[in-house]
């Protein structure tokens, strides 16, 4: 069919629908439920089978690598809360580290303990949220019940701590700007000492569902080349055949000092990632307990700091800024104008809950970022959808798109 | 006077800088003080040509020559095992010296190293595409020529990724305004109707408070509709409308508009 183009209809509405062939064209999204956010999916089906997979992304695309370039390095930090929001203290610490990392800072002891138990708490946040919204996705309401009530747990904690439930930004340039309170360790035993429990729940819910298995064993698998070569990581990268964890090969904090396994399988099919977050939530439980007893430790001995000490990049402690003028007069320039990293580029990568967030950036001697470059793991996850749906059928975009586990705030920045 | 503003670089600008301030040096190091790096980047060195090699946080940075980009990353992925390609982007220095730098960010897993590798390009040039290699590369293209604009010879479809197709310009150009474009009201009717309807149109109201009670065209008149053009005096008896069918519709109570209170303050 010809199409006319004239002024009144913009090419992008001239899309001839007649086609010779049986191919259907299913438009998923952007608002489907189970698009998990604003993905929209251009579907080509034969029957009911996917013979392409087109995913079009950039429905929450608020240029926030543009916003960085023209904020000064603290002010940038509540803006990454919003790029993984399910679990945005990993968002937060990435960002901080990059920036020690070009400044060469050192952060206190007590502050890189704070900052892996709020990690991990949020590594657990995450994957109690990936198991409730893919467990409904699939039909299984209850282990929806039950995450999100563990998750909600956990929020009440982090709320404690920072006050934020979603956006925490509770890590800053050089530390943690607080403590944690009285009733922390407390809470958090309490949910540690019932997380087994809970795990097993869900396991004895899901693993030998028929439902579940059919939905997830031999769905969606990813070759090891193929997982590679898009760039995966995290549970999708270690579900694939590839045991990386980046607190293990390049840690980072106290990582080194804690033991952990890293599970990984060889078989990369859905069933597969299931497995890898059940079985993450069981080290990040590991992990958590250790650094009580490190938390303790550090009060034992007497380690009170929580932020690094370089008056040039980073503010006196409250207290110096209130009784000496130096200090105030410090804290006023780097608020106002904001602190100036060296010359330099450096590129820092962290393990999120879902996969290597990295940080890329390149500094002019300014008060702003000359270019900052987020690199989000979701993004290529959500990439692969081009190549992995193709052959599967339309059940299983739902599931393969559940374990994925992309969330848009960090695929579209 | 009006302030001085450079048309190539619109970001904000610190407000005060000292003049005396001299930006200090994240530290580089050379190659030979890590093993591994040495022995990658004499392994480079061999095949291609490198500008500029030195260690700035842990990891390598290679400066080489653009039309080696995928020679390169092909050697590194089947010799030197650099399997990931992490991230790629370019960096806009077209103000200071009419460039665009590329990186891209490599990853060996083997050897738990991180190569940095980096070109410039001149404004207008394209890159060679590397998505042959690097499945993930095709979406960082795509994403790098929809912020600055750079393409990517050889990428099956170099589309924009994040911006809608229709957009114009590329949001991390230095030159790329902060603030919106205030003329855009005005595109809508200059693509339908063309420039020379703007006076005759009007511009656009958006903001609901600002209705005119008198304007017969712009459902401005709810509840007291006229036909379109009438001379409004403003002593028009209320034209009573119905907007439903005789037998109502299923379910909802039909509208009784004799006894309905028409709520005529928008400050209510």
């Amino acid at each position: 069919m010809a199409q006319i183009k004239n002024r009144l209809s913009p090419f992008f509405e001239n899309i001839t629908f007649d086609r010779e062939d049986n191919e259907l064209i299913l438009n998923f999204g952007p608002q489907h439920p189970s698009a998990h956010g604003q993905l929209r999916l251009m579907l080509h089906l034969q029957q009911e089978q996917i013979v392409k997979a087109h995913p079009d992304i950039g429905y929450l695309h608020r240029g926030m690598e543009k916003m960085a370039e023209n904020m000064i390095y603290n002010e940038f930090m509540p803006t990454t809360d919003r790029m993984d929001y399910i679990a945005s203290s990993a968002n937060n610490y990435g960002f901080a580290l990059a920036v020690e990392k070009l400044i060469g800072l050192e952060v206190p002891r007590r502050a890189k303990v704070i900052r892996m138990m709020l990690l991990e708490i949020n590594r657990l946040m995450s994957h109690l949220f990936w198991l409730a919204t893919t467990a409904l996705d699939i039909g299984a309401m209850t282990v929806f019940l039950f995450a999100f009530r563990e998750r909600e747990y956990l929020m009440d904690v982090i709320e404690g701590y920072c006050g934020a439930r979603l956006t925490h930004a509770a890590i800053r340039i050089g530390g943690v700007p607080l403590d944690i309170q009285d009733s922390f360790i407390a809470q958090l035993k309490t949910f540690l000492d019932k997380l087994p429990a809970n795990i097993k729940d869900y396991e004895d819910l899901l693993d030998t569902n028929r439902i579940w298995l059919m939905r997830m064993e031999e769905v969606g698998t990813i070759s090891k080349e193929m997982a590679l070569s898009w760039g995966c990581t995290g549970p999708m990268l270690r579900a694939s055949g590839v045991a990386w964890d980046l607190r293990k090969e390049e840690p980072y904090e106290l990582y080194d000092e804690v033991e952990f396994n890293v599970p990984w399988s060889d078989k990369g099919d859905n069933f597969a990632r299931y497995r890898m977050y059940m079985e993450e939530m069981r080290e990040s439980a590991k992990i958590l307990y250790q650094t009580i007893d490190m938390y303790a430790a550090c009060v034992k001995n007497g380690e009170t700091e929580l932020m690094a000490h370089a008056p040039q990049y980073i503010s006196a402690p409250k207290l110096d800024i209130m009784t000496q003028n130096y200090s105030l007069m410090q804290h006023f320039v780097l608020v106002t104008q904001g602190m100036r990293p060296p010359v330099g580029e450096v590129y820092v990568a962290t393990e999120s809950p879902k996969g290597e967030l990295g940080f890329f950036i390149n500094s002019q001697g300014g008060a702003y970022p000359y270019r900052l470059k987020l690199r989000a793991p979701s993004f290529w996850h959500t990439g692969i959808l081009t190549d992995l749906l193709p052959g599967h059928y339309i059940p299983d975009v739902v599931s393969i798109i559940g374990t994925t586990n992309i969330v848009f705030g960090e695929v579209d920045r | 006077m009006r302030a001085y503003k450079p048309k190539d670089n619109v970001q904000r600008k610190p407000y005060y800088t000292d003049r005396y301030w001299k930006a200090p040096q994240v530290a580089k190091f050379e190659v030979e003080s890590d093993e591994v790096f040495a022995t990658d980047l004499a392994a480079i060195k061999a095949k291609f040509e490198v500008s500029d090699a030195f260690i700035q946080v842990q990891q390598m940075t290679v400066w080489i020559h653009p039309s080696d980009i995928y020679a390169v990353l092909e050697f590194m992925r089947d010799e030197l095992s650099y399997t990931q390609l992490s991230e790629m982007s370019a960096i806009d220095f077209l103000a200071q010296r009419d460039e665009f730098e590329i990186f891209y960010q490599m990853l060996s897993m083997t050897k738990r190293k991180r190569i940095r590798i980096k070109y410039s390009i001149k404004n207008g040039a394209a890159v060679d595409s590397v998505s042959k290699l690097f499945r993930c590369a095709d979406w960082s293209e795509r994403e790098m020529f929809d912020m600055f604009g750079i393409q990517a010879n050889g990428h099956e479809f170099m589309k924009r990724i994040l911006l809608p197709y229709d957009w114009q310009g590329h949001p991390l150009l230095k030159t790329y305004p902060l603030q919106g474009d205030e003329f855009a009201a005005w595109y809508e009717v200059d693509k339908i109707y063309g420039k020379e309807a703007r006076e005759e149109i009007g511009p656009e109201i958006r903001d609901t408070s600002t209705i005119d009670r008198y304007d017969s065209e712009r459902f401005s008149r709810l509840g007291h509709e006229v036909p379109k053009g009438t001379k409004i005096t403003g002593d028009e008896p209320a034209h009573k409308e119905s907007y439903q069918e005789d037998g109502g519709v299923f379910l909802i109570t039909k509208l009784d508009r004799d006894n309905s209170k028409v709520i005529d303050d928008p400050q209510r």
